[in-house]
Parts: structure tokens; sequence; C-alpha cells
């Protein structure tokens, strides 16, 4: 809470800029905000919105070509903004540290943790080489790193994520800084670990009295920890408040916005369309001379056109808008606005859209997948790592299957067996009525038609030197849909209208559209040939939530226009639950739960199924004071060594003697609902 | 890490043996007859001697029992008979390699000490004059072919300012030390004949900037962008939010991931100095094995090619063992546990 003492920093109308050759980016354009000692500020935006420049102008980390044109920096009565280098040296690691967003290039590969640790202290000459040492394996064991003493001459690649992230928590706190920068800490992270983490960081804001900027796009994990919350848009701060007033009651149109977009794990879903906003945040090059949000929002007035100031609008409440500052109300959004497609309405087939649940489409059963690991030794015997290992799947013609687990359980290993893409080491896999476990390439051919991936990163599976119209055309002609050029470029017009993008964007090339259209043309690749079942794996992943929104109303829409099937996978919890009938919980190659999507949650059975749900956070700090929150202990171990009998049992918080003996068969223990536990259930 | 090391050997002797063979194979079909060669044309039309020829040089053996045979012999440090030199070829080579060695090696040195500090200068200081000195270095040097640039040096340096002394290993009136290594530089030393050293050492100049130069120019660009890209890196910038001193960054984060790429070419450099030295050999008449084995091609010495063959392929094998082995001790992620 802030009080009446002297901030301990005071940001005052900072302007970063790049400097480049097509004119200056005005990334971060008149920011102001204070942190208080022992405070914690959650910083929101999306993508692009100037957070990371505006923590880095705070450090001085930025290089050329970006500048700090204007502003201050005042921290402890010195003024960052214009210290000379070896001044802001002797800040950077002792008075502000910064933890970023990916641990696993955070730390120098060719260093020992132990000397990356030391090196923090030795540098600000606090500490000597062997007190450094020592204080870094206590450090250490604080972060929850097991048996310190010895791991602490590991070599960071003998680390997991979330172990490198306490590392760099470690090295973060090791010089016993006032403020503690972290940027998108937890983004890299399964939500298990992000929990851990976000747990060890609030104890240490309480316990070290360390004030801390957190910055994340995760309403969530701002709302569990954060005393006060900036909202970041274009570069500057939109609304700043408490979390438990902006988050239920926001009072600018896009923090408004941005919680709709946000599909939530907590509440049940009345339409599976989400609100999204129109539109792409403004270029930084040249920024509207009104409101920066005004081209984007439901709520504009002629007012706009002038360029508002951050004010207060209640009680330890600011916002940047005309509306809000005069009194008004966002009123709850309107349902109709909905809708992913610019503007398409096609009629809706209702006949293809009655989903048809006593025909699967797929059926997979005790599929296996052995990868083979890649010697170390000339003489090594070879070892395989089950990426699947016995899996049972129905998909009905119709549902929407979601697939979640931590990274590494075999997720996209199994998307990748079921299109085929992989080669399955056992079990079977009928696709339509047809086996097609090991039919070859040219005899799925046919069938390729009804099947169809979309992909996490929509770049990467872009051919960049296509243009969009060859991109889409390329299906077609390859499975001969279209018979000519002339009928090719009708049907790629038709794609392109269907996923809602202008038809001119035949001539151009990938890398002239954004992230989210770029999923879109994905999504208009996977339709071109017209395919009946669709998986997706992790295709909102990239993408900001209000673009997540926009894909997932258009995949819900495609879904209800033309019958699609589609085995859904995400990390995200929360969207899973909001898109999905069924969903199948997997853990170390094996489904653990699988069941309809409203009683999975309602009624976890399965211990991690309890503990996943129980480890993602709600952005609204009122509920998530009241649920109860099940921590999962450690890290998933290796797939190359499974525990013996229940593979969770290393982690489960009920588990018995017989969970080792015994491997837990996949049974019904309620309508629908199948669960691979000796006691389901019981962890409620 | 011994499992590692064992693997490797066993792979390097692999290679030493699949290179002999590859070798042997392709002589065994170039056209050029060593009957001709040896013999001269008027001898080679009297069949009686050239079949005496061929079954005293085991010419007239099926291909792979040449082939053993050249093995066994091998394994006994037995390499043959040169053909045109009517000596043991072990004898020659052993004549002949410590020239090339020692330029090498001089060459080799040289060009880590310039290119490297002036590599990883250039990227710390990109854009600088430095940078731009670093670029026209690395052009020259890759881009001027050998032979014009010690030409170029010899009529400059020598022939010109008379800075440096003429072609040889020695002046002609200096007493080449007594032979212990075969390496003027170290026998002279060891004898504490300072005298011939220095003229030893003032011969190496020219030569083995002419002979380092195209190495250098790879090594300054490798180092350059092995150290743009290390200090690109996250920890880089992790390494700066910690406080630590630019020089320390620099010296202590992103050089030793630099080095990784480095080694790799330093090692391949190295081999390819010890085996490719022909063209400056030869212009400052270097008594060393770019011209025998020049010499050996051009009258088809088969003895003497295969046996320096399988020292190049030996040395090459060799070199590349010592690039894995430093590439395991400069990265912890090569062996794993
Ligand atoms: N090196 C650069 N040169 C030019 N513009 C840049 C550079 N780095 C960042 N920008 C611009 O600065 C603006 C703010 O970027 P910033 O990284 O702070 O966003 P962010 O809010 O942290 O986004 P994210 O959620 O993706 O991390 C963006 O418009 C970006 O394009
Ligand atoms: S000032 Fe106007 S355009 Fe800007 S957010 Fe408020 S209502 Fe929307
Ligand atoms: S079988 Fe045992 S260890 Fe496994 S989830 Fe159930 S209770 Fe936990
Ligand atoms: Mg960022």
């Amino acid at each position: 809470m802030p009080t009446a003492a002297e901030p301990l920093l005071q940001v005052r109308d900072l302007r970063t800029w790049f400097l480049t050759d097509s004119g200056p980016v005005r990334a971060v354009d008149g920011v102001s905000f204070d942190v208080h000692a022992g405070e914690t500020l959650g910083v929101v935006g999306e993508s692009g919105s100037g957070k990371s420049v505006c923590a880095k102008s705070i450090m001085r980390l930025l290089d050329e070509p970006a500048r700090i044109v204007g502003g201050s920096i005042l921290f402890k009565g010195r003024d960052l903004a214009h210290l000379d280098d070896e001044a802001i040296r002797e800040v950077r690691g002792r008075e502000i540290a910064m933890v970023f967003q990916d641990p696993m290039t955070s730390l120098n590969p060719v260093l020992r943790i132990a000397r990356q640790l030391i090196e923090a202290m030795t540098a600000h000459g606090r500490f000597t080489v062997a007190a450094a040492r020592s204080r870094a394996i206590d450090l250490l064991r604080r972060m929850g790193v097991a048996s310190a003493d010895r791991t602490v001459n590991s070599f960071p690649h003998q680390f997991s994520g979330g172990m490198r992230q306490r590392v760099m928590l470690a090295m973060g706190f090791s010089n016993e800084p006032s403020l503690l920068i972290a940027d998108e800490p937890t983004t890299a992270l399964d939500v298990t670990i992000q929990a851990q983490i976000l747990d060890l960081l609030r104890g240490l804001n309480r316990d070290l009295g360390t004030a801390v900027i957190l910055i994340s796009h995760d309403l969530g994990v701002i709302a569990n920890i954060c005393q006060r919350v900036l909202v970041m848009y274009a570069g500057e701060v939109v609304e700043e408040g408490a979390p438990e007033e902006l988050l239920t009651d926001p009072r600018h149109p896009y923090t408004w916005a941005l919680l709709h977009a946000a599909p939530r794990i907590d509440a049940e879903a009345e339409d599976r369309r989400l609100i999204t906003i129109e539109g792409q945040p403004p270029d930084p090059r040249a920024w509207p001379s009104g409101c920066r949000f005004r081209a984007r929002c439901p709520f504009a007035i002629e007012k706009c056109a002038e360029h508002p100031e951050l004010l207060p609008v209640a009680a330890g409440r600011a916002a940047r808008c005309w509306v809000t500052q005069a009194g008004g109300a966002l009123h709850s959004p309107e349902r109709a606005r909905a809708g992913g497609g610019a503007g398409v309405a096609a009629p809706v087939d209702s006949s293809a859209a009655v989903p048809m649940l006593e025909v699967p489409i797929l059926e997979v059963s005790g599929l296996h997948k052995n990868f083979p690991v890649p010697k170390e030794a000339f003489f090594e015997r070879q070892r395989v790592l089950r990426a699947v290992d016995g899996v049972d799947l129905q998909v009905f013609a119709g549902e929407t299957v979601g697939l979640v687990g931590e990274s590494g359980c075999g997720k996209s290993t199994l998307a990748r067996l079921v299109t085929r893409l992989h080669e399955p080491t056992d079990g079977k896999i009928i696709f339509a009525g047809t086996d097609i476990t090991h039919a070859s390439q040219a005899a799925i051919r046919p069938l390729r038609r009804r099947m169809q991936m979309i992909f996490q990163d929509p770049y990467a599976s872009l051919n960049p030197r296509m243009t969009i119209g060859e991109i889409l055309a390329g299906p077609l002609i390859l499975h001969g849909i279209a018979g000519d050029a002339a009928a090719a470029a009708t049907r790629v017009d038709e794609l392109l209208d269907l996923v809602g993008l202008p038809r001119q964007s035949v001539r151009r090339f990938p890398h002239e559209f954004s992230g989210g259209q770029r999923q879109r043309i994905s999504i208009a690749r996977a339709l071109a040939v017209g395919p009946d079942f669709v998986v997706a794996d992790e295709p909102i992943s990239a993408l900001d939530v209000n673009i997540q929104a926009q894909i997932i109303n258009l995949m819900v829409d495609l879904q209800e226009r033309m019958g699609l099937t589609y085995l859904f996978i995400a990390h995200d919890l929360a969207v899973v639950r909001h898109v999905c009938d069924r969903i199948a919980v997997l853990y170390l190659g094996k489904i653990m739960e699988v069941g309809p999507a409203a009683s999975l949650f309602a009624r976890p059975l399965h211990p991690y199924t309890r503990t996943l749900i129980s480890a993602a956070p709600v952005p609204d700090p009122r509920v998530e004071r009241t649920r109860r929150h099940v921590p999962m202990k450690g890290e998933p171990p290796s797939a190359l060594n499974p525990p013996s009998g229940c593979r969770f049992r290393t982690r489960c918080p009920i588990a018995e003697e017989v969970c080792a003996l015994q491997e837990p068969p996949l049974l019904e223990a309620a309508p629908g609902q199948r669960v691979a536990c000796h006691f389901p259930g019981r962890l409620s | 890490m011994i499992r590692y090391v064992v693997s490797r050997l066993v792979v390097s002797v692999a290679m030493v043996l699949l290179a002999t063979l590859v070798i042997f194979l392709i002589a065994n079909t170039v056209p050029g007859d060593p009957v001709l060669t040896a013999l001269g044309d008027m001898a080679a039309s009297d069949p009686a001697q050239v079949a005496e020829f061929r079954a005293r040089w085991g010419l007239d053996l099926p291909l792979w029992q040449q082939y053993w045979l050249f093995l066994q012999r091998l394994v006994h440090g037995d390499l043959g008979v040169s053909i045109s030199s009517r000596r043991p070829v072990l004898q020659d080579i052993i004549d002949y390699a410590p020239a090339t060695l020692e330029l090498a090696t001089v060459a080799f040195i040289l060009s880590i000490l310039v290119g490297l500090p002036l590599g990883v200068l250039a990227a710390v200081r990109r854009d600088t004059v430095i940078d731009h000195i670093a670029r026209a270095v690395s052009l020259v040097g890759v881009s001027a072919p050998t032979f014009w640039l010690a030409f170029i040096a010899l009529a400059i340096f020598y022939g010109q300012l008379n800075w440096a002394p003429g072609p040889g290993r020695l002046d002609a009136v200096s007493f080449p030390p007594d032979r212990i290594t075969g390496l003027l530089l170290i026998d002279t030393a060891l004898q504490g004949d300072w005298e011939t050293f220095h003229d030893a050492a003032a011969h190496l100049v020219l030569p083995s900037f002419v002979l380092a130069a195209a190495t250098l120019g790879l090594i300054t660009r490798t180092t350059r962008a092995a150290m743009l890209e290390a200090l690109s890196q996250d920890y880089v910038r992790v390494a700066k939010a910690k406080g630590l001193r630019g020089r320390r960054i620099v010296v202590g984060h992103a050089l030793p991931n630099a080095m990784l790429p480095v080694v790799t070419l330093g090692g391949l450099a190295y081999a390819n100095l010890l085996a490719g030295a022909v063209m400056t050999e030869t212009v400052f008449s270097w008594p060393g094995l770019g011209r025998y084995t020049f010499r050996s091609a051009v009258t088809v010495d088969f003895p003497a090619i295969m046996a320096v063959t399988a020292i190049v392929a030996a040395i090459f094998v060799l070199v590349n063992f010592l690039v894995d082995m430093s590439y395991a001790l400069l990265d912890p992620r090569v062996v794993k546990k």
C-alpha cells in the first residue's frame, strides 16, 4: 500500500525512444509511476506496449539506438536516467536486480552456477569469494533447490527451466537489493512450476521486504501477488489501481477489454465466443494525436480526439480515459458484438453443427511412441524415451477434445501420431473407420484431406518465401481439389473471407502479417482442403490475450458452420475449459483422467487434475483468496525413467504404499469420467 | 569423460584407416604410370624390365593385397621406399617435415595472436575504426592469392627495402645447428647458438606472415561473428544487469562461448597450414613437406604419395580429436555426466 513516506522509485514522464533510421520508435512515451519500499507493483499490457523497455530503462540496460529522451527515474534521491556508466553499474544488481523471462537462456551455458552466482556478489565488493560461495548455497537452499551444496557446482544445462529460474531469483536477491524487477518470470514455465515460483517470490517479498515490479501479460499472475497494478497501452500507463478494484471494475476500456477477452478457469462459459476488440495497437512511430486507444475503443466519444491525461477516478485509482474521468461507467459487454470473422455472415448450417456423439471419428488404443535417445558414447546401449506410453482415446464427430498436461508430457507427440506425422511404435489408430496405424504416406494421402493440423508458431509453419495465395493454393492443387488456376483463386478468396482476412492478402508474404493474422492464415491453409477433423497444437499460445480471443472465436465459428471436430492442445487450462467438450489430462505419456470439461473442472477426481487446476491463477484476488490451493511438489520426473506403479506418485499429495506397487488402470469413476488413480476423488 | 575420450579415439583411428583406403583407391585410378616416370620411355618399352620393376614394387599384386601390404608395413613404421628418391619414405619425411612444422606452427601462432584479439575488438567496438581495419585485414588475408602475396612480400621487403632476408631457412653463410628436432629455432636455442637463432627467426618472418594471411583473416572474421553472437545473448544482458564491468562481461562471459567455433576453425586451419604450404614453400624455397608432396605427385611416386597422405590424414584426425577434446573442456554440454 502506498505510504506517506518518500517512494523508493519515482518514474516521471519517462520517454524511451528507439532512434532508428526510419524515424523514432516511441516505445515508452510518457510513463509515470511510483514504487514504495517493500511494495509489489504489477505491470500488464499487450505485447509491444512498452513494459520491457520501461523496465530496461530503469536499469539502463538498453543499447543503441534506444535512448532515454526525456523524463526522470528518481531512485533513493538519484536520477538513474542521468547517472554515468560506473555509477549505474553500481546500482545494477546491487540496489536494483532484474530477473528475465527465459530462464533457459539467462544463464551462461559454459560457466558453473556457482561462478555465476558468486560473481554477482563479488562484483559489488560486498563479499569475498568464500563468503559469496557459502551465501550462494544458502540462497539456493532458500529458493528450494535440492542439495544446494552439490548442485551449486552444476552447469546450467543440468537444470530444468523451473530450477534455473530459482537460480535467477537467488542471483537477484544475492545483494539484498531494495527493488527487484521481474519481467515475465514465469511465462516460459508450466502452471505448476509457475505457481511454485510465484509462491517463492511472494515469500521473499514478505520476508526480505524487497519491493517487486512484476511484469506479466497474465492478469491472474498479477492479481495474485501485486498490491498495485499498472496497465500499459501504446507506451503509456492507461490505468492504475489496486487489483481488487481494477480487475473487477475496470475504469479504462482497454483494461475492460483485456478482462473480457481472457476466459476464466473458475466460471462456466455461457458462450464460447469471447469479447474481443477489433484492430491492432497503433504504430509506435506515429501515435495518434488523441486517445491512443480510440480506434479500437467501443466507448469512444467525440472528446476522445484529444489526448487524455492519467487522472484520479476514485480513491487510489487513476485512468487515462475521458469517459470514466467524467464519471461514466463501462457497461457489461454485449454478446452480439462477438465473432472473430470480419463481418462474414454466412448462414449457419445447423445440421452440421449438431454433434453426432455416437460416431468416433478417431479411435486410438494402446498407442505408444518411443524415441531413441541420442547416445553420448560410442558403445552405449540404446535407450528409449517413451513419449506416449499407452494412450486410449476416442474423439467423436463434432466435439472438441482438449489435451492438457505439463510440457514434455507427450501432448504434441500424440497430436503428431494421430495425424501420422510420426510413425507409432505400437498400438492402433483408426480414423474415420480406416486403420491408419502403419498406413504409408500414399495410403494416407486421401485421408489427409479430412485431417489437418494447426501449429503453435504461425511464423515457423508458413514458408516465408511464398505469398499467401501460393500457400493457400498449394494444398488445393496437391489434393487435386481445384481443377485450374481460376478455381483455385476463387477458393483462396473464399478461404480468406472465412478466416476474416482481406482478399488483397493473396499477394503478400507471411512476414507482412501480425502473429494473429498469421495464425488465421494457417487456419485457412488447414481448412483449404475441407477437413472435418483438425488437430490444433497450442494454436494460441504465442498470441496476446485479445488475439487469442479472436482466434478462439474464429475456431468456434468455423466449428459451428462446418461441423468440425477438434483435438485441441493447450497448456492454458482456462482456455481449454472454455472451448472443449471433453478433456484428457496427460502425465508422462499416459492419460490420468479424461471426461466432460464441465464435470472435470467442477469435480476433478485425479489428484493431478486437481493440482493443475489449483495452480492456474484466477484474475480476481477475491476469488483467489477463497480458492483452496493444493501445492504441487517438485517437477515431473524424467520420461526416460518413470516411477514404478502410479507415475504421478512422486508428486502426489495423497500417495500411499500401494501406489508404488500397482499401476492404477484408467477406469470410469463417474459418468463419462475415467480416472487412473487408486483413490479417485479423495483429494478435494 | 573417459568413455567420451575412448569413443572419440576409436572413431579417429577408423577415420585414418578410411582415409588411407580412399586415397589408395584414388591414387590407383588416376591416370599416370609410375613405371613410365621411374624408368623413362626407353626402359619402359622393354617388357622384361617393366615386369621386374612391377614385381619389385609389388605393383603386380591385386589391389587389395597392395593395400594390405601397405597397412602392414604402416603398422611397423615402414612407409615404403620412394620410387623417385629410392630412399625410405620415412627418411624423406623426417628430413622434410620439420621445416613445414616450424613454418606452419609459427604461422598458426601468429594468426591466433593477431586474429583473436582483433576479432574480439572488432565485435566489441562494432562499426568503429578498429572494426573497419579488422574487416580490411580479413578481406585481404582471405582473398589475396598466396603466391601473389608471397611474391609481393619478397619483392618489397627483400628486393626493395631489404628489411627481410631472402628465400630459404638460413643465410648461405650461417652454419645449420646439429640436428636434434629438425626445428631450427629449437635446435639453435638448445645449443645456445643465438646468432643462427636470429637468422632462422628472420627467415621465418615473411613466409609465416604470407602463410598466416588466410588463416588470420578467417580467425578474425570467425571470432568477430562469434563474439557478436555471444554478446547478443540473454546471459550477457543478465551479466550486465548483475552490475559486472564491461571487460568482465566480454572476457568472462562472451569470450568463452565465442571460443567454441573459433577452436573448431583453428584446428582445421592448423591442419591446413601443415598440409597446404605448397605455394609458400615453393616461392620461399622452403625445404618442406609441401614441396615434397608436390614433387611426389608430379612423378606419380606411389609410396611417397600414400605415406604423405596417410600422415596428412593422421594429422587432420589428430587435430580433430584435439578439437573435440578442447570442445569438451570448453563446453560442458558436450559430455553429459
Ligand atoms: N531494438 C528495437 N528497435 C526498435 N524498436 C524496438 C526495439 N525493441 C523494442 N522495440 C519496440 O518498442 C516497443 C515496446 O517493446 P517492449 O519490448 O517494451 O514491449 P513489451 O510490452 O515488453 O511486450 P512483450 O509483452 O511482447 O514483452 C514495441 O513497439 C517494439 O516494437
Ligand atoms: S478516452 Fe475515449 S477512446 Fe480513449 S479509452 Fe476512453 S473512451 Fe476510449
Ligand atoms: S494412484 Fe496413488 S499416487 Fe497415483 S494419483 Fe492416485 S493416489 Fe496419487
Ligand atoms: Mg516484454
